[in-house]
């Protein structure tokens, strides 16, 4: 289903040191630093798999799931997802795929947020016939009959995730990518957002891509695991791997991130 | 389009949410031209005529303009608040949809306050189409609208380039408004007042000229030459190196954040 070969992505990055005179002296000469945010990864992930992609803060993990999902150009390296390029076929490719970003809202803030979903009805020419039954199911899983004819901004995070998460399906996307899904919600929602991937996943055989900081939600939803760390993949196998047994995910995982010094 | 009017009907939908502000922004739209049309009438009380032209010809002249300002500020300000879009995500979100990123950007906003300016270019224009004595033929008429319509598509494209530039500074240029504003500002009065060299420059660097001067004088009767009512058309290939700059920007969209 994706396939990822050697992809580079590098990212220029001024530099001063502190301090008006330092400020100005940047205004006229600037140095600069190369950052390698993807150093050649590489990874292949099938169809209805579900896989928990982690690392530390800036390892590059979003870098690549904006590959993935057709934001960004890399610098070099292949990579096919249902044997499109994504961004050499943009919206070919988006029209299979779903994008949830945690911290940023795709709803529209100030209408209801069943505006939104009729908006992206057309966006994605969703058939009449396949909109309403995405959309009774959705609500049904997901509990939203009542809130969606709130205004998102009116909405309480979790309700919020919630109908981001709808909002993303609607359009039945094969593959779906979550970045930071459970970031600031409670653990009800939490439990509830896990849930319903989780169903959504064995039901429609949705692929499943979650990057994460939360190794509570790595541990109920992903059966692998593909580790990051200063933009080489680290480790790619199932939980079960890297575990020595006993001891909490969190501890785990924090030994892998002093084990490979990231 | 009819996505476009879903997302009109959306803007319209917000809009409606804050009457209040809606409405007061609204008026001060239109007292804004509206002090403008005060400063020509108060200049031809002095003067009778600017660099040949009559007041009800420079009154045409400034509708022409503020119509076709006003129609781009309307439909196409997705592209001014188009670094923030950048900043905050949002044109993530846009290259994640199915559609044409310029559509969405411009979908992005439409801001209704301009409506103000639009009725204050109107009023001007259907008083000074009464009063200029100019004998409206089937052409004439057509070439006031290629020059709305060119006014419109030229103002656009500025403000794609205006947008474009984000992707290579992440927040916009000032300097563009010289030509955006800078243009509605001079533009009220015929490009041949400020001599040669601008009225080059406004030919064949950015073509104002060809959806303002040369038309002009052919509605006016000044010039007899019939081809000038098409230089509108020409003038919109502007359009074209605009989108150019724009897809090198995409294509090297960096993003931000997480």
């Amino acid at each position: 289903m994706i396939e990822v070969k050697a992809l580079r992505k590098t990212f220029k990055v001024a530099r001063r040191e502190a301090g008006f005179s330092e400020a100005v002296k940047a205004l006229f000469h600037r140095e600069y630093e190369y950052i390698h945010a993807l150093d050649e990864v590489s990874f292949s992930i099938g169809g209805g798999e579900m896989v928990g992609y982690i690392g530390p803060n800036g390892a590059g993990k979003s870098s690549t799931i904006k590959i993935l999902s057709g934001i960004l150009t890399p610098d070099s390296g292949v990579c096919t997802v249902g044997g499109r390029t994504p961004w050499k076929e943009r919206r070919a490719h988006v029209k299979e795929i779903g994008v949830v970003f945690g911290q940023r809202s795709q709803l529209w803030w100030d209408v209801p947020v069943i505006d939104s979903f009729e908006l992206l009805k057309e966006i994605y020419s969703i058939p009449d016939s396949v909109y309403s039954k995405n959309l009774s199911e959705l609500t049904e899983t997901l509990d939203l009959p009542k809130i969606i004819k709130t205004p998102a901004r009116q909405l309480s995070l979790g309700q919020r995730m919630r109908c981001e998460i709808a909002a993303s399906l609607l359009h039945d996307p094969k593959v779906l990518f979550l970045d930071e899904p459970t970031i600031g919600l409670d653990a009800v929602s939490k439990l509830a957002v896990r849930d319903f991937i989780k169903r959504r996943n064995q039901e429609h055989g949705t692929t499943v891509i979650l990057t994460t900081h939360d190794m509570q939600d790595i541990e109920a939803l992903a059966s692998r695991i593909i580790l990051i760390g200063k933009g080489k993949i680290l480790l790619d196998g199932t939980l079960d791997d890297i575990r020595r047994g006993g001891e909490h995910i969190d501890e785990t995982v924090a030994e892998l991130y002093k084990k490979f010094d990231v | 389009m009819k996505l476009y009017l879903k997302y009109f009907e959306i803007h319209l939908k917000s809009a409606m949410q804050f009457k209040g502000s809606f409405f007061a922004t609204m008026i001060s739209q239109f007292l804004t031209a509206f002090t403008v049309f005060l400063g020509i009438t108060f200049m031809f009380g002095r003067f009778n005529s600017v660099d040949g032209f009559t007041y009800e010809e420079v009154l045409l002249c400034y509708a022409i303009i503020l119509m076709g300002f006003g129609l781009s500020q309307l439909f196409a300000s997705g592209f001014k608040v188009f670094d923030s879009m950048i900043g905050n995500g949002q044109f993530d979100r846009i290259l994640c949809r199915p559609r044409n990123e310029i559509f969405q950007v411009l979908s992005q906003r439409v801001d209704f306050v301009r409506l103000g300016m639009l009725f204050q270019a109107v009023v001007m224009l259907v008083y000074s189409l009464v009063t200029c004595p100019v004998d409206w033929t089937f052409t004439r008429v057509l070439t006031v609208i290629f020059m709305i319509a060119g006014g419109f598509v030229l103002f656009s494209a500025l403000f794609l380039l205006d947008g474009s530039i984000a992707f290579f500074t992440i927040q916009g240029l000032e300097v563009m408004n010289v030509f955006t504003y800078g243009a509605l500002e001079h533009g009220k009065y015929p490009l041949s007042i400020y001599g040669r060299k601008m009225l080059t420059f406004c030919t064949f660097v950015v073509p104002y000229a060809l959806i303002q001067y040369y038309p002009l004088t052919y509605v006016l009767g000044r010039a007899d030459r019939l081809w000038y009512m098409f230089l509108p058309i020409i003038a919109c290939l502007f359009v074209v190196p605009c989108w150019i700059v724009w897809r090198i920007g995409v294509s090297r969209y960096k993003s931000t954040g997480s």
